[in-house]
């Protein structure tokens, strides 16, 4: 049941726009759609982050009873593009006697590993950048980058606070991964494939999305995923590598200008790709709301696929900041107690029980 | 303490509830009007200063009403005439030296009672820290404090003001002695002028 929606084959469109309209060869084809990909995955990003970061400091403010940035731009929207002109303007200094080497690379692992994430997103249907056969497995193995960077910047920049802060955030990210890649699994299990784009496809049709067709496994892995997944962006009660109060601003005390501002980028950003993960896994992707009525069906199928992606994404965007300025900090006892003695246990559960439902056949399909 | 201990899966059940509980008061402060006064774009639509706030101390005129006490009356008062006596209750009560006050004694030449007249009430409003001792301490209703707050100046030397020499006209803003806008709870104080 191969179906087509819309946009789906603008890719292979502007492809053949280059080989057969304008006669390139294949090299310069690909080269020319490695930069346009490239300057689009970049420009997305940046995008994306001002937004975020509007967004938080704006729902930030409304759970706290505040209304937030007023006086740049109207209602403020200008405000995080004058930060971000503040911060492109700083000087970056070195710290004495810091590890030069490993000071001035951390920041580019931990952004790196984002925009390696960022850029395995489904944005719609034909639309991913990369597709691998793996691709699942691949992308938290890619995630797993940004955990090296935190570490090393808290390592070089010679700095108590900022090494206290790198273990903390060692420990956690390497502790939370485990229950991200069981309810990874879990999803794996029920769709069959790693393909991103063969999740996503598994989800399309009438109460298709994993968290209806795998009903409550799917609906625990999707809690235990965003909680896990919190922790992983190293944000909400989770936060404690920077945790203000104790450690200054944890690994990234010591950095300025964009050192700091890839840091700062890298962090809402995580937020975004832990959200589109999922999205991906557990909302259905860029697959439209289908109920199983035709007429309400093929409505919902003009609505292009990418914003079906980012409207999802940016509900569970909220959920997480919701989260996030709901809880206080939990210590860093407490955060390995929650993922080794709750969370990973239960998550093991979560993957038997989606096993038993997929081998005796007792998903939720509506076949059509 | 009481030991509470609890069983796994009730500590489960119970950090459940108390997450969901927390969850459920933010997000009714969500959707609750924020309350944050847009300051200096509300200025002259929805700002309110409560009548009581302190912003300054004004001499009190007599008033139409006034000028038929008796009290009034025997000082021989007109309307828009200050009621100071120069007693310098207020300058004692001052903790800080706020006040002060030149008078020098002068004979009716009807009566031949003395009688203090007063020269200069000078008032420092940037050594002032509002704490009223002052009109407490007056025993003829003459001074008072208003709500006109903006009082900054690029001059040290310009919060020195003379009571008795000024006619005060009101405040920077208009109605602000009377309280300006209703004061609201609950409304988008973001309205510009």
């Amino acid at each position: 049941m191969e179906k087509v929606y819309i946009l789906s084959s603008l890719p292979q469109m502007f492809d053949s726009l280059l080989r057969d309209t304008c006669g390139l060869s294949n090299f310069w084809a690909v080269l020319i759609e490695c930069v346009l990909v490239g300057l689009l995955v970049l420009a997305a990003y940046a995008t994306l982050a001002i937004i975020l970061i509007f967004m938080e400091r704006k729902v930030c403010a409304y759970f706290q009873c505040r209304i937030g940035p007023m006086r740049v731009g109207p209602w403020g929207t200008l405000q995080v593009i004058a930060d971000v002109l503040k911060m492109l303007i700083k000087e970056i200094f070195f710290v004495d006697r810091s590890d030069k080497l490993l000071y001035c690379i951390a920041p580019f692992l931990v952004i790196i590993a984002s925009v390696g994430t960022f850029s395995f997103l489904p944005w719609s249907q034909g639309w991913n950048v990369l597709d691998f056969n793996v691709g699942i497995f691949l992308l938290t193995a890619i995630s797993s980058i940004g955990v090296i960077g935190i570490f090393m910047a808290g390592w070089a920049s010679n700095n108590k606070y900022s090494v206290v802060s790198a273990m903390r955030g060692a420990v956690q990210l390497i502790s939370y991964e485990m229950s991200l890649g069981l309810c990874l699994i879990s999803a794996v299990i029920l769709t069959g494939t790693m393909q991103i784009s063969g999740i996503v496809e598994a989800q399309t049709g009438p109460w298709q999305w994993l968290i209806f067709q795998g009903h409550i496994p799917a609906i625990l892995a999707f809690l235990v995923f965003c909680i896990a997944g919190n922790a992983e962006a190293n944000r909400g009660p989770f936060d404690l590598a920077e945790a203000e109060s104790e450690l200054t601003a944890g690994y990234h005390t010591e950095y300025s200008g964009m050192g700091f501002g890839f840091f700062y980028l890298a962090e809402y950003l995580n937020l975004f790709v832990v959200s589109g993960i999922a999205t991906t896994v557990f909302l259905g992707g860029w697959a439209p709301v289908n109920i199983g009525i035709a007429a309400f069906d093929s409505v919902m199928d003009y609505i292009p696929g990418i914003v079906w992606f980012l409207g999802k994404t940016f509900v569970v965007v909220f959920l997480l900041m919701w989260i996030r300025w709901t809880f206080p900090r939990l210590r860093i006892d407490q955060i390995l107690k929650l993922e080794w003695k709750y969370l990973m246990p239960l998550s093991l559960c979560i993957i038997v029980l989606m096993v038993i439902c997929v081998s005796f056949g007792l998903t939720f399909t509506i076949n059509g | 303490m009481e030991d509470k201990k609890q069983s796994y899966f009730g500590e489960v059940g119970s950090a459940l509830k108390t997450l969901a509980t927390g969850l459920k008061v933010t997000m009714k402060e969500y959707f609750t009007p924020k309350t944050t006064e847009q300051y200096p774009e509300n200025r002259k639509t929805t700002l309110h200063v409560a009548k009581r706030h302190r912003g300054r101390l004004v001499f009190k005129r007599v008033t139409e009403d006034e000028v038929n006490d008796p009290q009034i009356q025997k000082r021989g008062l007109k309307v828009g005439d200050y009621k100071c006596t120069a007693c310098t209750m207020c300058e004692r009560a001052c903790p800080n030296d706020t006040i002060k006050i030149t008078s020098h004694m002068e004979t009716d030449p009807e009566t031949g009672r003395k009688k203090k007249v007063l020269d200069d009430y000078q008032y420092d409003l940037g050594d002032c820290m509002f704490c009223e001792l002052c009109v407490n301490a007056c025993n003829f209703d003459a001074i008072e404090f208003v709500n006109d707050f903006e009082n900054s100046v690029f001059d040290r030397s310009k919060l020195v003001l003379h009571l008795d020499k000024e006619k005060y006209q009101g405040g920077s803003l208009p109605n602000i002695i009377d309280g300006g806008a209703d004061w609201s709870v609950g409304t988008f104080n973001t309205k510009t002028k």
